[in-house]
Formats: structure tokens, sequence, C-alpha cells
């Protein structure tokens, strides 16, 4: 088989990324599903909250997804679904595989947008018992709003990522009674409105600067201890205490999926977990592109789809032109910066915006987010507070972009801002 | 036909269960939890020992290097993953050299074969990532890896189809002695058995106490480990040893035979025999003594940590023999009991069939093959297999793809699975690097279709251990 373009996963991102590629001419392209239905994670977030940037309006999760599920109709886009691609191989061939069989596609160009996988209670060290009830939060959520069953009826959540807030409401409206929200971190990982809609409305108390150091029960959990934790984030065990509960909900943080961009080559930042990618969203790897959460994990499914629609564009525009560039402007994170992407700014490219999305690594008030290039500001923006939790966007208007290429060094960077 | 009572399905167990199945006997294993594989045989390090450590003449001596020389053609028959990876003992002091040269002699009184001293630079050409700090080692090509729970799987499956009933959720509680052999009370019934067989594992102790005056105690040693991504499975292809330092004994690191990189143990004893908690202390401890051995060791690859309990028996040998007439120990079975449990197994089979004066059975079947493992296939092979069940087409763990196929056949084998856990040591799915986050759904569904059963029923590890607490409507 041979297709233009293969776009994997058909979540918010690959959606986007389909229907723009289709709207900017590309006609040969398929969707690669691994679930029964295109959506992706959003199928299973049944609040609201979602498209107002896009949509004007607020919508639940499924059906934002119906908004470019519909889209995608409209088009007669191939959705191959219940399928799960195994490499993607340097030679830009899909393999992939469903209940018919082992598919090879040949693909001229590929766009990951395999979203992202949560943080298991290993990589966090938690000690204890091995027991039932210990479930990342997403994966409550899916036993809860895919499957219809109660994870839990007594609750203490770790992490306070946007899905383990969203849990804790949840939960809380089926009957649960949640204990404590335990965030190991003086701030909150998660978005603040969330913070106020799904614990503060419910008197759930959230507490930082505490973990959970010990998980007891022998077939179910019975109790967990949690401690306050010092500046080193080492907990202070005298300000231990039990909570009987009979659930642990894990949402401590989420990590891009990469282990196809790994068959393929591509190289990832350590920073973000994703591939390092140029303005077009193109990876090192010629003609392999990556939006959405594969990329960076992303606090609004509204800036996924408009990152992965201009994916999708610029993958139409590389299979016409076989254009790409062999030079590039770096684009560097300094200063409370965590990291910015895209990574690298192509020499050769139009004169359109170009969108910097970042996250910086501590809470911040009253700063400027700056973008030097050679040393000299080009661009800034002032910020009353930047946290961790929310995504930062620094756009470069077409009328600077000619100069950004011309240059050698973007730094991005914090300045404090002079009162 | 000469009925034989089995205590304990770990790898003992179920290894005595298949050896005695070469004869006709009607022969039952009974198992306290409420699947195969569960104590000390599902959580240990998975190493097939060259035979070194044991002081020459014990019964640990003689059954490892015995032991270790049968896995090769086991492995074959039995289609259990096992791999000849090598190990190293490594010194880290010019002043202890001449303990590993006492090693290295006791290896040799022991029968174990082509074992070697290198210094520092020739070990680390054989395994880059060793610590500037190693000076010697003892090297020992035989020593190997085995995958644990699936060669005790691979066991039972063969005797259960070789005529071995298994029941499990069946605690022995009571053994009383009646003319000609045993009542044996499990599970709220009644076996009689003309031989009980005790490979009851931590808790032999208790099974012997209950048809034997003589004294036996069986201590639970608590070993934590930690296991790294499969990103990290380069890091040593041979199983690391270390000589044990002023610091007590080493901690080891070996990969395993799926490809990750497996390290510890810790040694605790403990009180109760059902503590499998880890604790924060143990993993501190081998994080820092396995950095003694691999500085570069990369913590943030860490996807799980678990911990399991060793026999440990007062007598500080294996016990295996007639306790008294038809009553048979084997107990205290500790490193190296794993590599040990093939030639145990035959020893004692072979005994009990002496005793019994059984027959062999004509109809015996040596081999048993794995579930066909889509991962390791090559995308022809998948092709196939497909053809022939479109249910291997579907992938269920993305991080260790495992298909729908390998799941369904995982339940419907003899001595099938019957929980998450058993699903997960029969296939790996959930095993990977999300640790079941993305899977637990889905395998939940298809073991309550398959078990005939409802999601809200279904467990981890049985007992108590369900998953869900009903429908939400309800």
């Amino acid at each position: 088989m041979k297709r233009n373009l293969v776009i994997i996963g058909a979540g918010p991102a690959g959606l986007a990324a389909a229907v723009a590629a289709y709207d900017a001419g590309e006609r040969d392209l398929l969707l690669l599903e691994r679930e029964p239905i295109g959506g992706g994670i959003l199928n299973q977030c049944i609040h609201n909250g979602f498209g107002l940037h896009t949509f004007r309006e607020e919508l639940t999760g499924p059906e934002y997804a119906a908004r470019y599920l519909q889209q995608v109709r409209e088009r007669n886009i191939e959705i191959m679904s219940d399928t799960t691609v195994l490499r993607i191989g340097k030679d830009k061939v899909v393999a992939c595989v469903n209940r018919d069989g082992m598919h090879h596609i040949q693909a001229k160009a590929i766009i990951l947008a395999c979203g992202c996988r949560e943080r298991p209670r290993g990589a966090i060290n938690i000690a204890g018992a091995r027991c039932a009830g210990v479930f990342s939060a997403g994966t409550a959520q899916k036993l809860m709003n895919t499957e219809g069953y109660m994870p839990g009826k007594r609750v203490v959540i770790l992490g306070s990522g946007d899905i383990g807030l969203i849990m804790a409401r949840r939960m809380t409206f089926e009957g649960a009674k949640v204990e404590a929200v335990v965030e190991l971190m003086p701030y909150s990982s998660g978005l603040n409105r969330n913070i106020v809609q799904c614990l503060q409305d419910f008197d759930i108390p959230l507490l930082f600067s505490h973990t959970i150091v010990q998980i007891n029960g022998e077939d179910r959990v019975r109790s967990v201890v949690i401690a306050q934790v010092d500046e080193q984030r080492n907990p202070i065990m005298e300000t231990a205490r039990t909570i009987e509960c009979d659930t642990v909900l894990l949402s401590v943080g989420l990590l891009p999926e990469n282990e196809l961009a790994k068959t393929g080559g591509v190289t990832l930042s350590p920073v973000t977990g994703g591939a390092i990618v140029d303005d077009t969203m193109m990876t090192d790897q010629d003609g392999v592109f990556a939006c959405g959460n594969v990329l960076h994990v992303h606090d609004l499914v509204d800036f996924v789809s408009q990152e992965s629609a201009h994916a999708g564009a610029c993958a139409a525009k590389y299979i016409r032109d076989r254009a790409s560039s062999d030079a590039y402007v770096d684009v560097r994170a300094s200063g409370g910066v965590r990291y910015v992407v895209p990574q690298r700014i192509a020499t050769r490219g139009d004169d359109v915006e170009i969108s910097l999305k970042m996250r910086v690594a501590n809470v911040f008030r009253n700063v400027r987010i700056v973008a030097r290039l050679d040393g000299q500001e080009i661009v800034a923006k002032r910020k009353q507070v930047v946290t961790p939790g929310e995504m930062e966007t620094l756009t470069l208007k077409p009328s600077v972009v000619a100069q950004v290429r011309a240059g050698r060094t973007l730094e991005v960077t914090l300045e404090e801002q002079s009162v | 036909m000469r009925k034989i009572v089995i205590v304990g399905a770990g790898v003992i167990g179920c290894g005595v269960a298949r050896e005695l199945s070469r004869y006709r006997a009607d022969i039952v294993v009974l198992e306290r939890e409420n699947d195969i594989s569960c104590g000390t045989s599902k959580a240990n390090s998975g190493i097939v020992h060259a035979g070194f450590d044991a002081h020459t003449g014990s019964n640990k001596a003689k059954f490892n290097v015995a032991g270790n020389a049968m896995f090769d053609a086991l492995a074959k028959e039995l289609d259990f993953p096992f791999r000849r990876n090598g190990a190293f003992v490594l010194c880290f002091d010019d002043s202890q050299t001449d303990r590993l040269r006492a090693l290295y002699d006791q290896g040799i009184g022991n029968g174990v074969t082509e074992l070697r001293i290198l210094d520092g630079d020739e070990a680390r050409r054989m395994s880059p990532n060793l610590s500037d700090r190693v000076v010697a080692a003892l090297y020992a090509p035989t020593s190997g890896i085995v995958s644990p729970y699936e060669m005790t799987v691979a066991y039972a499956e063969n005797a259960a189809r070789n005529g071995v009933r298994f029941r499990r959720n069946c605690e022995v509680t009571a053994i009383r002695a009646r003319e000609g052999g045993w009542n044996v009370t499990a599970g709220g019934e009644e076996f009689f058995a003309d031989v009980v067989i005790n490979c009851a594992g931590v808790y032999a102790d208790t099974v012997h106490r209950m048809a034997s005056d003589e004294p036996l105690q069986v201590v639970a040693r608590k070993g934590e480990y930690v296991l790294l991504d499969k990103e990290c499975g380069g890091l040593t292809d041979q199983t690391l040893f270390q000589l044990p330092t002023h610091m007590g004994k080493g901690i080891l690191i070996a990969p395993t035979t799926h490809g990750n990189i497996l390290v510890g143990p810790t040694a605790t004893d403990v009180e109760d025999k059902r503590d499998v908690d880890t604790t924060p202390e143990g993993l501190r401890t081998v994080i820092d003594k396995a950095r003694l051995s691999v500085p570069q060791l990369p913590t943030r690859s860490i996807i799980t940590q678990f911990s399991g309990l060793r026999a440990h028996c007062d007598r500080n040998d294996f016990v295996i023999g007639w306790a008294r007439e038809g009553f048979y120990d084997v107990a205290g079975i500790e490193s190296p009991g794993l590599t040990a449990s093939p030639a145990i197994a035959t020893h004692v089979a072979q005994d009990v069939a002496r005793k019994l004066d059984l027959q062999t059975d004509d109809a015996f079947v040596a081999e048993r093959r794995a579930i066909p493992c889509f991962a390791r296939l090559d995308d022809r092979a998948r092709a196939e297999l497909i053809a022939s069940d479109p249910a291997y087409g579907q992938i269920v763990c993305r991080c260790e793809t495992v298909t729908e196929g390998e799941i369904v056949e995982s339940i419907r084998r003899p001595v099938g699975a019957v929980d998450l856990d058993g699903v997960k040591r029969r296939t790996r799915a959930g095993m990977g690097r999300c640790q079941s986050g993305f899977c637990t759904a889905r395998i939940l569904q298809i073991l309550a279709r398959e078990l005939g059963t409802d999601v809200a029923d279904v467990t981890k590890k049985g007992g108590d251990s369900r998953i869900v607490f009903g429908r939400l409507d309800k």
C-alpha cells in the first residue's frame, strides 16, 4: 500500500492535522487509529470546558471530538481504526496491524499524532503494598466514563495534574469521598480554573508540598501515609499521618508517547520527551512531522488542534514541493523558561506567523517573556504570573519572521518586569 | 491408582507435579493463592546460577550444578524464556581478591565448568558500563537468566496436560494420618493421599508441622527489587553480582529474558509471610549498592518496584526427603532454588515413584508450546498467526505489544489465568512502561467475557482485590 500522507493517531491532533492537510490540497491521506473510533482521549473526557478558543463555546470532550470527526467525514478522509502501528522505519514504511493482518504502507510524509501516556507508580517510587486500587487518573477516568464502573469510594489523589483534578470532581459526583489531593510541589501543575471548579467548589483539600510515602493494604488499598516534604522534596516523617481510603489515583505527569518516533530514528528532546521540530513541525527525519501531546504535553486541546492544523498544512506543502530546509536558527530556552517548541526555525521558509510554545520551570510574578535574536530583543510580552501548569505562547509576526530566518540564535527567556 | 497430594504450586510444586506426571498416579496440586506462581516463584532474581556460591557437598551445591545443566533441554522442551548470558562476581578491593579466588575454588569443587578470574580491565571490555572501581571479577559463562513465572506456568501446563489436577484457592488447613496414608483438609474439602509432598515455600514449616513433630523453621526473607525500562536493556548483558563487602551482601544487576534490567534484592527477615511491601529504605539500598557496580545506573528509567520472599530454612540448606512415612518435605528452597528446581523435581519424583512403586505412563507428552508471543515474531509469522485467528491482530497492551489472542489463550489454557496478575505473568500484558495504564480496562473485559463473569468481579490477584466497585448506575 502507498499513501502520500499517513497520520498516526486519530485523536484531536491527528484529526486536526488531517483536516488541514486536506484543505491544503492533499487528498491521498490515511488516519491510523488503534481504538475502534476516532477522538482519542477526548472520548473519556466527558466534562466540559473544551473548545473555548476553537469554537467559542464550551463543549465536552466527545462533542469537541465529534466536531472534528464530522469535518473528517465531510472530506471523506479514511480512518483505519482498531489498527496499531508497530513501527515507522527510516524509509517511512509504516508497519501496522489489525484483525485483517499486517499492513505495510509506504508514505511520502508521516505525522506522528500519538498523544501521551501517564507516568506510572513505579516512576515515582511510592513504597508499600502492590495491591488493587492504585490507578493512574486516566485509567480511572476510562473505567468510569467509558466502561461505566466505579473504581473507588474513598480516594486520595497524588498529584494535581488536570486529569487528577477533574477526577476528584467526577468521583465526588458519583458519591465517592475524595479525602485529599496531595501535591509534591508548592504549586499545582494543573490549570487554576480546575483547582477552583474541581476542588474548591467541593471542599476537597489540596495539600501542597506533601506526598504519599506509603500505600497500605493486602488485597485492596486500606490506607495511605502522607507527609509534608522539605525544600529538597524529601518527606518530613514527623509530619506523617495516615488517611483511610480504598483507592489511590496518580496524576503525576504525562509523557509524550514516542516509541514509534524512536523506530523512525527521530531525535527526541530530553526536556519535552517529544521530537525536536522546526517551525513546520518537521522532526529531524525528513518528511516526519509531530504535533499535539506526542510533541509536548499541552493543557488545552484547542492549542493541540491549532498546532496540529499547522503540522497538517505543512506536511501537505512538503509533499507538494518536496522541499525542506537544511539550515536552521536555534531556538533556545533560558532564564526560567524550561523549553520552547519549535526548537529550531528553518532559514528558508514563508513569512508566516510562527508561534513559540513554552513552559516555565517555576511560578514567576511580574515578568516579561522575551525573545532575543542574536542578543537583540525582537518581541516581548508582559505577564502578571506564569506557572509550570499553563503553557505560554509568544508569537512571531510575519513582519519579523524573515529577520528571524536570517539570524543564528533565538533565545527565549524570562525577565523581571521593571516597575 | 496411588494418590499423591502436592502442597504448593510454585516452581517446585509444579516441577514435581510435572515430573511425577511421567508415572501412572492420581496427582493433585493444592494452592492457597488465586493462581499458581504467586509466592517466591513470581518475585525473584530469575537467575540460573552457575553453582559456585554454595558450600561443596551441600544440597544447594549438588542440586544447583545439576539443575543448571538441565536448563537448555528443559527450556526447549517446555518452551519458556531462558538464556545463558554469563555472570560476573565483581571485586572492588585488591585486599579481597583472595575471596574471589576462594569462590572460584569452591565453584571448581562443586563441578562448575568454564570459570575464569579476570582483571578489572578484562571485565570492563566485556561489560563496558562496569565501574572503574572493579579490580577483578570471577566470570561464569554457564550462568543464565530465566523467566521464573513463565517456567512455573510451563511446568504446570505440561503437568495438567499429563493429567495432574490443580486446585487453586485451596489452602491446606489440616493433615491427619489415617491407615495407609493421609487425609488432607483443604479449601473445605478432604483429599486422601498415599503420599503428601510439601512444596509450600515460606509456609513449608506450617505444613510440615501438620504431619511431623520434627522441628523445622522457615523464615520469610524479603528481597526488594526495582525494574528498569527496556530502553536501558543495554546496560549490561551479563548478570553482575558483587563480592560481599563490609556493607554486607551485594546487590545484583541482571538483564531479564524480556530485555528489562532487574536490580536487587535486599535481604530483610519479616514476621508476616504476606508482607511483600516495598520500602523507601529498601529502594535506596538497592540503588546505592547497585551503583557500586554500574555508577550511571539510570534511576529515572525505573518502571516498577516489587519484593518477594525467600523461604530461608534454619537448617541453612535445602531440606529434601521423607519427614516421615508418606510425607515428603521439599523445604527451605531459597536461592539457588530456581536453578535447582529441575534437578529437585526429578529427584523428588524418582524418590516418590520408587516408594509407591509407580509405573511409567506411556501416554506422557514431554513437550509443551508457549503461547505465541506476537512481539517476538517477524511480520510474516505475525500475518500467519492473524490469519489463523484474527484476535492476534488486535493489540491490547501497547507497551509490550500483547494481542487479544495471547490474552484469550492465557485464560483458556489448562491452569489458565483467572485474574489480571495471572494474565500479566503469562503474556506480559501490563508489564511495560505504562504499567497497565492503558490496557487494564480492556483486559478486565476480556477476563470477564472468558470467565463468564462481570467486570466488577474480576480481581487483580483474587480475594478482595477487585478492580472496580460495581456499575455506576447501581
